[in-house]
């Protein structure tokens, strides 16, 4: 068993746990991150709405409230800091009904209450002048300016690497078994190590329950609440220009209507209680849920151009709120559960709080050396054709498309794969250069994928995954190779 | 006397055969021409199957080149027929046309290769 | 920027054959893309026979109906573009081109030939509730890994959808050791080709089920298996039907889409029902001087018709840059109705048409003993008994010039199908 030294351990490579990572690199401490999955990214961080919520929907007072307010605040600097899709598309909330409108009002003065700015209250009129597509029967919305909209892959894997640059170690592929405490600290066991920490940072998602309930007496429960979602072309990104809400009315609480960072329509969520935080199944009956709810507030969605379906568990604890701090009963271990929306837009937020927390506990200094800065991988929509051309010159692999839907060429894809905290799966690549996401759904490129994973990371072709191990893309047996082995 | 309905895939028409087996004779009806009764009989009396598939090259510019019989051979002899070419390897270069296994499974046909692929250097 | 007479867009059946055409008609200048690495397009991976019977007159493999046309292409020494992928069409009919060796550039064309092809459906489109695991394959994925790589997708396989790759599939993969258990199919007929049917399924005792579709997929890393069940006429499974079926492997052929986003990007009209452009009897698209065959057109069942409807996109570019800016008389309209879902071309210039044009359609449903009917302007001038129609296989009509003189105003030629 192999034992391993730690000054802080965080469980979960989700966006919070890399945000609290990132943070935490500043101090001149020994961390590390635990993830189970093969990637970074990988539960509740990579299926949710890519939201950042403008604030106006947290109860005042509220932890949500607050660290939606200071996330939402900090992502533009942040995106620029770290290279990631960020947009302020800014977002409204629907009314459809006259009697309702009061409702609307409270919801504004709820949003002004926690601080939000840019509020106001447009009209039905207003509201069809700046997004056509909305139904007729909109009597008014509230308009919130400082809404946006984020690539969550992107935020997470620029945190995770800019975290790894730093000197943050990255276990994937690594389940937290047990904790016991310690004299020092904690002991996480894993199936092939220990690793000794003094402060432990339970950032697990839908699990963190579960590591917190093995410290402490005073137990937490998350319910997984499954949504699914329906993604649709690019050629449907621009059916609306902001995010669509809609007021709980008569019809319930509505699902959202989205354009996505890379121009994809995003619908969703639906909202059910699933007995397993393994449970990522999408159902027709959801599906079809979310579909007749989001053709009630907009019009005319091009449901034919749906290119996937997928499903992700929002990580809800019973108390409502976040639950984010040193747990009472096990000092030096903290908390960041819960967090579900807005969990996304609040990570920024929570990485700094909590790396504050554990920083003091700990007595730590800032480092001199922290590099805030994260080059991304390159965007080459961005370029000019003669900056393109020039970087084909330079490394002729960026002159071969492989993902023909996305237009990503090569030497994205071997950049994804070669870069900090690489891909390793094929979901991994898709979740860093989008080969795979487009309408095809890696029809095309997915063996050619799957050819330079395997060469750039000295597999067999056979080895490679979708995701986890075991989800192996192709089975061993090749052809003529009995020739080989004979 | 036997009756056996088959679909002729001579051509994309795919008449419904109705192949009639009575002591020596045979009738086909539903045909829409003479390749219809050809076809009828030859199901029910010997009825054989072009196969194809691909094989691995070695030193080429694809890893893999296709093959096909060089005629038909007996329907029953394709799972002997594909176990030989699941084993064989050939080296690059290889020529539409170029033999790749004599005689497969002994039926007397050849597998012959279906795409060019040339060497790589 | 450097400019040519024609510029065809893809390297695949269509594309060589309308380039053959065109320089057959006297044009030098042309220059073919090719985003893979090699010409031929698809045909390279289906290497199964049953090719050029109408071309050749004789059975081909889909590689050696390939060769055929490279040969071709070489012997006419036409130029080519390897790895080289278009960004962007517009209407001014310049084209960005992406490849290693000339990165990023714009080339011009006076006529271009859209040729390319078409894509396969994905899971997503159906919306098939469940996980996500490996193992959930497109068939023509499937295809290119087992025929052109030489791997192993899965031993134990399912495949929803009946079209031609999948059953094409279904053969293949148990030729090469794996059980297919199933192949289901949403629609009460098969979308395939009959011979497909008996070739692939029939001979190999592989269970078709019509009015069936996957209803579950289990597995949360590798697929596990699905669960299948019977479809009402609203095509809506019917509870009490459901059927597990443990596979690790499922192949969906639910259908191809012609790939016309760069279509769209050079202002070209597309007609909803094929998913193509609108074309009128020499293959021009709504934008001047762009022209389309193949499966970017409309989806073939025959490579045949593919070679021979570009051979006319090939001829029609090469007119039209002899002829100039011609003048277009105004158009006859082509209307698809009654079971006959679309019908390619659209429209007909009456003055400048050839003698002869073959309008090419497919109906909507299987029909027995049904009539194919064209009216012109309202009277009906043919009428024609047809033993069996069914959606998978494309069906034809020629109209002759010689007739059509005889109707000085027509405005509408109708095709139909017809009970009696």
């Amino acid at each position: 068993m192999k034992e391993m030294y730690y000054d802080a351990a965080i469980i979960g490579g989700g966006v919070i746990g890399c945000a609290i990572a990132r943070e935490l690199a500043r101090y001149d401490m020994k961390i590390c991150v635990a993830e189970r999955e093969e990637d970074v990214c990988s539960g509740t961080t990579k299926a949710n709405s890519a939201i950042v919520h403008a604030g106006y929907d947290a109860s005042p007072g509220s932890l949500k409230a607050r660290f939606n307010l200071e996330g939402n605040r900090m992502m533009e600097e942040l995106s620029k800091e770290l290279d990631f899709p960020f947009i302020r598309n800014g977002s409204l909330v629907l009314c459809l009904d006259e009697e309702d409108l009061p409702n609307l009002q409270a919801l504004l003065e709820k949003g002004v209450n926690n601080g939000v700015e840019g509020l106001t209250i447009l009209s039905g009129d207003e509201v069809r002048a700046i997004e056509p597509n909305v139904t007729d029967q909109v009597v008014g919305a509230l308009y919130a300016p400082t809404g946006g909209i984020v690539c969550p892959f992107g935020l997470n894997i620029a945190l995770a690497e800019n975290a790894c640059d730093n000197g943050v170690e990255f276990f994937l592929n690594t389940e937290i078994l047990g904790i016991e405490k310690t004299t020092e600290g904690f002991d996480l066991k894993t199936p092939d190590s220990i690793i000794h920490a003094k402060f432990v940072i339970n950032a697990a998602g839908v699990y963190a329950d579960q590591f917190h309930n093995m410290v402490s007496e005073k137990t937490l429960t998350i319910i997984p609440r499954k949504g699914d979602y329906l993604l649709l072309d690019k050629q449907a990104g621009a059916h609306v220009n902001h995010t669509i809400f809609q007021l709980p009315g008569k019809m319930g609480k509505g699902v959202l209507v989205t354009k996505t960072v890379h121009g994809n329509l995003l619908i969703g969520p639906s909202a059910t209680d699933v007995e397993s935080k393994e449970d990522v199944r999408t159902t027709a009956d959801e599906l079809t849920e979310i579909t007749k709810k989001a053709a009630y507030v907009v019009k005319d969605i091009p449901f034919r151009k749906v290119i996937t379906s997928f499903s992700g568990l929002r990580a809800h604890e019973v108390g409502g709120d976040f639950v984010i701090g040193e747990v009472l009963d096990a000092p030096g271990f903290f908390d960041a559960a819960g967090i579900e929306s807005p969990g996304l837009t609040s990570a920024p937020a929570i990485g700094v709080y909590v790396a504050e927390l554990v920083a003091k506990k700990a007595d730590a200094k800032k480092r001199a050396d922290f590099n805030g800065v994260r080059k991304g991988i390159v965007h080459p929509e961005k370029l000019t054709i003669e900056e393109r051309g020039n970087l084909i010159k330079e490394d002729p692999r960026y002159g071969t498309i492989i993902c023909r839907c996305e237009g990503v060429s090569e030497g994205e894809i071997v950049d994804s794969i070669t870069r900090t905290l690489g891909a390793v799966s094929l979901d991994g690549v898709k979740r860093r250069v989008r080969a795979g996401m487009g309408r095809c759904q890696a029809g095309f490129c997915g063996p050619k994928t799957i050819e330079i994973l395997a060469r750039e990371t000295n597999r067999a072709p056979e080895d490679i995954c979708k995701n986890r191990p075991g989800s192996n893309m192709l089975k061993k047996e090749e052809k003529g190779a009995a020739n080989d082995r004979a | 006397m036997e009756i056996r309905e088959l679909t002729c895939i001579r051509c994309p028409l795919g008449c419904q055969l109705k192949v009639t087996i009575e002591e020596d004779e045979i009738n086909v009806t539903g045909n829409s021409c003479g390749r219809g009764i050809e076809y009828g009989k030859k199901e029910v009396l010997s009825p054989t199957r072009m196969v194809t598939s691909s094989v691995r090259v070695l030193g080429g510019k694809h890893d893999m080149v296709s093959v096909k019989t060089s005629q038909d051979i007996p329907k029953d002899k394709i799972f002997d027929c594909m176990e030989e070419i699941r084993k064989v390897t050939v080296n690059a270069p290889v020529s539409i046309g170029d033999v790749i296994i004599k005689d497969c499974a002994k039926t007397g046909v050849s597998i012959v290769a279906t795409r060019d692929v040339e060497v790589v250097l | 920027m450097t400019e040519h007479d024609i510029i065809i867009i893809g390297g695949g059946p269509a594309g060589l054959a309308a380039a053959v055409a065109a320089r057959k008609a006297g044009i030098t200048d042309i220059l073919i893309l090719e985003r893979d690495e090699f010409l031929g397009g698809i045909l390279n991976q289906c290497i199964h026979n049953g090719f050029g019977l109408h071309t050749f007159k004789e059975e081909l493999t889909g590689p050696e109906y390939a060769a055929r046309f490279i040969q071709m292409v070489e012997e006419e020494h036409i130029p080519y573009l390897l790895n080289t992928m278009v960004l962007d069409i517009n209407s001014n009919k310049e084209v960005t081109i992406i490849n290693k060796e000339s990165g990023l550039t714009i080339i011009k064309a006076r006529a271009i030939i859209l040729a390319m092809g078409c894509r396969e459906r994905p899971r997503g489109a159906l919306n098939i509730p469940g996980y996500r695991p490996a193992g959930i394959y497109s068939a023509g994925t499937a295809q290119r890994f087992v025929n052109m790589e030489g791997k192993t997708v899965g031993k134990e396989v399912a495949i929803l959808g009946s079209g031609d790759i999948g059953l094409i599939m279904a053969r293949r993969m148990t030729l090469e050791g794996a059980k297919v258990k199933v192949v289901a199919e949403l629609m009460p007929y098969s979308g395939g080709l009959k011979r497909n049917i008996v070739q692939c399924l029939d001979d190999y005792g592989i269970p078709l089920k019509l009015s069936h579709t996957v209803i579950a997929i289990e597995g949360k890393d590798r697929l596990t298996g699905i669960t299948l069940a019977q479809v009402d006429e609203n095509r809506k499974p019917i509870s009490g039907t459901e059927e597990y079926i443990s596979c690790d492997t499922l192949l969906l052929s639910v259908g191809l889409l012609p790939e016309n986003e760069l279509s769209e990007g050079a202002g070209v009209d597309l007609n909803p029902v094929t998913s193509g452009p609108f074309v009128d009897d020499r293959l021009e698209t709504s934008t001047k001087g762009i022209f389309a065959c193949g499966n970017v057109l409309h989806v073939h069942d025959l490579v045949d018709y593919v070679s021979e409807e570009a051979s006319l996109a090939g001829v029609s570019a090469a007119a039209f840059l002899k002829e100039g800016q011609k003048k277009y008389a105004d158009m006859v309209e082509i209307a698809a109705e009654h079971g006959v879902r679309y019908t390619v071309p659209q429209r007909l210039d009456k003055e400048h048409m050839e003698d002869q044009i073959t309008v090419r359609f497919r109906v909507a449903d299987v029909y027995q003993d049904r009539y194919i009917s064209v009216y012109y302007d309202g009277e009906r001038v043919s009428h024609k008994k047809k033993r069996v129609l069914a959606p998978g296989e494309m069906e034809q009509v020629i109209l002759k010039k010689e007739n059509l003189k005889d109707y000085p105003d027509l405005k509408k030629i109708v095709i139909c199908t017809e009970v009696e």
